[in-house]
């Protein structure tokens, strides 16, 4: 006979590991600390500064200017990197050559030099006279201290967001979905384009958002290839920094607090169809 | 085959059934002839002309730039940084994956959410929410400074803004290791009579050594080299709050060039070993985890 | 659609996986490739598909040379082990897949796409779940879509690797009996590779056992249980037992003991005589006979499986009798093979 006692509130799970009190308790003390408060910080200072005001704030023509550059670069330079992450992927992944490896550990430089240093030398190679600028400025193609700059500093800094979450689902596909395109007398661009491309499409959503959160956020790099004109080129993170600068507290919590918002909305909104395409298809990234 | 420099990655089979599952020889080369002039453009020259301009005046303008005493302070504050920074989060990260990795509880998912936060948040932001909570308008403000006690524009604000930033590093590559891992190996040296720190010791902290090393080495990367953040709390005074960072674009902006490439000569040198290091370390960590997978 | 292998050989590096191997295989027949992992089954069956292509040899599809075509050409069917089902289409465009993507001259309006995927659904018994994905449908649902994906093309011949290998027992003979069903109501011409002999022999018009590379023995369920031409068929068919026997005289002995068995027209010499456990007569006495003692002796089903130390033998021989002889062990027993083979080396 079983006798079925009733479900009690368990706050975690019976283990004999040791140390999960202690283990928690640093986790929960230091993420308060350095995380928590100062974040609340920036919350409880911009609800001080009441609606209308902070409205003010947020719809200055600038500061929407500003915004509106920061996002669309980031979006238009995540799009980038989605198309040349997965070409990169694809071809790390598929294929054998010489000097794979090398650029395989390559596709991590802009996770480990400092924004700083990329900045300047996007910019010196990208000026007028730089390497690569002095071959664009004859075909009228003006990057650096334009907005393409900041989109070019955009998709060095993404790029390893893409090719890192697409390349370990790649490297999983089966072989035999690809086999059973061909079997059913599909082309190779057609199983690329409907069978392959599609699968990935979790990973790629992924991969896209976090280059794209990176690029919203993004300042060192970007702001020596910008040029920094007010409404035409100047970023969101930069008219916080000039804000600061004028000890313009109000202004600057402000800009941060929307940015905050906007990007907390789109990695729920992101999280929400990841968590969907689990339930439908099995599978997320 | 084997003279094919761009084999398909399973080779052994003949030409045409490389058809069916691989493209034909002309699409792979223009593949990865056109990721190579990506990778070039994008990630190579990048780093090339850091160390072309640092040395266009030759060597000694660069030792020259180098030996510069604020530079060196520069160098000197940057490692101070880290030194603290990167401790503190290994230990922070540790606790957090054990927590994690090794226990079941509520609100496990939304505890990790937490950790991921300073990633999605811009570096310029992690700054400013120290100037609002320690600024001279603050609520803080007042009372540290009628005690003395400087954060901002100093050593403390700048080591606060670079553990913010650099949080996650450490616990995000112990997660997964550790949960990977599982509990058993754990569970049998308890049952032979291990306590919990030798269990720790001598079990748990062999096994996730090289993910360990891994998180250590990217968390000191984006600590010495953390800008944005560290440029909002730090000031900008020269010779005692100028992290390296902050130092090349001070010199960049003085339109001293060979003295800022100079300095990021020696970030894009950190960067590479990094890279290196890594990517040793991901030829030995597969096999560990392959290893573990096996039985 | 009638299929000819003709001296197929095919490599991997240095060792051969088949060796000059020939096969017809009739139009409408349903023919089971079996043996052991490693016999070159499966590599023999992608080299049909044309997911393989051959060292040396052609393969016909009637009187075309298929061997010069890729294998989008070939109108084949493959089921995969795993299904391979893509998992980001529902069963509907999983199944329409193939008629999908042909070139717009051959590509049937879609009307026509669906209808013909839907009565292929309605066939594998799946109807209602057209709207399903791969990761909402149980093992043996996903074999069907699989199935019905591989004849939406109406294929020369219909290939299918390890078909009921992933899936539990109960399911398994299910199925089997199943695609039994469909193969009689479409009359593809099918080809399956397993390596579970029950499932070759109740299921298939016709076995091919294959070892090494090569093909054992080519017949019906029957002919291959019943006359087995090798050793490794033999021993690689149901149970059977091996002795090392001496013809003389037209008669078999076991060392210097005539086993009352008359093989008249054998080579003398030495043999290894070859017979099933319940292939034999139980005898009173032993004028003639193999006689052991009982050392093992267990109940399965109707039949008692015994197991002897035969005398002049150090080799473990067993029987099956009848369930209610008794034979506890220590009883000997005599008895004389009576369907028995002679292989020699």
């Amino acid at each position: 006979m079983t006798i079925s006692l009733p479900q009690r509130w368990q706050f975690r799970q019976p283990s004999v590991i040791p140390g999960f009190g202690l283990a928690l308790g640093v986790t929960l003390s230091w993420l308060i600390l350095v995380i928590l408060i100062p974040l609340s910080g920036l919350a409880w200072r911009s609800s001080t500064l009441g609606w209308s005001t902070f409205w003010t704030l947020a719809t200055d023509q600038r500061t929407l200017n500003a915004l509106k550059i920061s996002f669309g670069t980031a979006f238009l330079a995540a799009l980038a990197n989605v198309v040349f992450g997965v070409l990169l992927a694809w071809v790390l992944v598929r294929y054998r050559f010489f000097g794979r490896r090398v650029i395989d550990a390559m596709v991590d430089l802009p996770f480990a030099l400092p924004t700083a240093v990329a900045g300047i030398a996007l910019t010196t190679l990208y000026a007028p006279n730089g390497w690569i600028g002095s071959l664009l400025t004859p075909l009228g193609l003006k990057v650096a201290f334009t907005p393409l700059g900041i989109v070019f500093a955009l998709i060095f800094v993404g790029l390893p967001f893409v090719v890192r979450t697409v390349q370990p689902i790649m490297e999983e596909i089966d072989r035999e979905v690809e086999e059973a395109a061909a079997t059913l007398g599909a082309t190779r661009f057609q199983t690329v384009s409907r069978v392959l491309l599609p699968g990935l499409a979790p990973a790629v959503l992924t991969g896209f958002a976090l280059a794209f959160a990176r690029g919203v956020g993004e300042y060192g790099s970007v702001i020596f290839i910008a040029g920094n004109l007010p409404y035409v080129s100047e970023i969101a993170p930069l008219l916080i920094v000039i804000r600061l600068e004028e000890f313009n507290y109000p202004a600057a919590t402000a800009i941060a607090a929307v940015m905050l918002i906007i990007s907390f909305v789109m990695l729920l909104v992101i999280n929400s169809i990841q968590a969907w395409s689990r339930r439908r298809y099995g599978y997320g990234a | 085959m084997a003279h094919d420099a761009v084999a398909p990655a399973s080779s052994g089979t003949s030409e045409m059934v490389r058809s069916a599952t691989s493209e034909s020889r002309l699409a792979r080369y223009g593949l990865i002839a056109l990721s190579l002039a990506f990778v070039g453009l994008f990630l190579v020259l990048p780093l090339a002309i850091v160390f072309t301009e640092a040395l266009r005046k030759g060597p000694g303008a660069f030792f020259e730039a180098i030996a510069d005493p604020e530079t060196w302070a520069a160098i000197r504050l940057t490692l101070l940084v880290a030194a603290i920074a990167v401790p503190l989060n290994l230990v922070f990260g540790i606790a957090a994956a054990w927590a994690i990795a090794k226990f079941e509880f509520k609100g496990k998912a939304f505890l990790t959410t937490l950790i991921d936060l300073p990633f999605s948040v811009s570096p310029v932001i992690s700054g400013l929410v120290f100037v609002l909570l320690f600024g001279s308008h603050s609520l803080l403000g007042p009372w540290l400074s009628s005690h003395g006690i400087k954060v901002l524009f100093a050593v403390p604000g700048i080591v606060l803004a670079t553990v913010f930033v650099t949080f996650p590093f450490v616990a995000r590559e112990l997660i997964p290791l550790m949960q990977e891992q599982g509990t058993s190996d754990e569970e049998a040296a308890l049952s032979l009579g291990a306590s919990g720190w030798q269990t720790f010791w001598y079990v748990t902290l062999p096994n996730i050594k090289w993910g360990l090393l891994y998180g250590v080495l990217l968390c000191n990367a984006r600590a010495m080299g953390e800008f944005g953040a560290v440029s909002v709390v730090s000031g900008h005074i020269r010779g005692m709050t100028n992290t390296m960072p902050l130092q090349v674009e001070i010199l960049y902006n003085e339109y001293n060039f060979i003295g800022a490439f100079a300095v990021a000569t020696l970030l894009a040198l950190l960067a590479l070993v990094t890279l290196v290091i890594k990517s040793l370390l991901e030829f030995k960590f597969s096999a560990q985890i392959a290893a573990a997978r096996k039985h | 659609m009638e299929v000819r292998v003709q001296d197929i050989r095919k490599d991997f590096g240095r060792f051969p996986a088949l060796d000059k191997v020939s096969l017809d295989i009739r139009s409408g027949e349903l023919i089971a490739l079996l043996g052991p992992s490693g016999s070159g089954k499966t590599t023999l069956l992608r080299l049909i598909a044309g997911l393989e292509s051959p060292t040396d040899g052609t393969i016909f599809f009637g009187d075309d040379d298929a061997s010069k075509k890729t294998v989008q050409e070939r109108n084949i069917g493959f089921v995969f082990q795993h299904y391979a089902l893509f998992r980001h289409m529902t069963v509907i465009d999983n199944v329409a897949f193939g008629l999908k993507v042909r070139p717009s001259s051959r590509r049937p309006a879609a009307a026509d796409i669906r209808k013909r995927a839907e009565d292929l659904i309605d066939l594998v018994q799946l109807g209602g779940l057209e709207k399903r994905y791969p990761a909402q449908l149980s093992g043996g649902q996903r074999q069907r879509v699989a199935l019905a994906r591989a004849m939406a093309v109406e294929p020369n011949v219909l290939l299918l690797d390890e078909p009921f290998g992933a899936l539990d027992a109960q399911v398994r003979k299910e199925l089997r009996r199943w695609l039994r069903e469909i193969h009689d109501r479409t009359g593809h011409t099918t080809v399956f590779v397993t390596h579970d002999q029950d499932e070759a022999l109740e299921l298939a018009d016709r076995v091919v056992v294959m070892s090494k590379g090569r093909i054992e023995q080519v017949g019906t369920p029957d002919e291959i249980y019943d006359t087995p031409n090798s050793p490794f068929v033999f021993g690689f068919i149901g149970q059977s037992n091996t002795l090392p026997v001496r013809v003389e005289n037209g008669q078999l002995w076991l060392e210097d003991r005539s086993i009352g068995v008359s093989a008249p027209g054998e080579r003398q010499g030495p043999a290894e005589l070859y017979f099933r456990p319940h292939d034999i007569d139980l005898l009173d006495g032993c004028g003639g006979c193999l006689a052991g003692v009982v050392t093992l002796s267990r109940r399965v089903a109707g039949t008692r499986h015994v197991e002897l130390d035969i005398a002049g033998s150090t080799r473990r021989i067993e029987i099956e009798l009848p369930s209610d002889v008794a034979a506890t062990p220590g009883t000997r027993i005599a008895f004389r093979p009576n369907r028995w083979r002679l292989f020699r080396s």
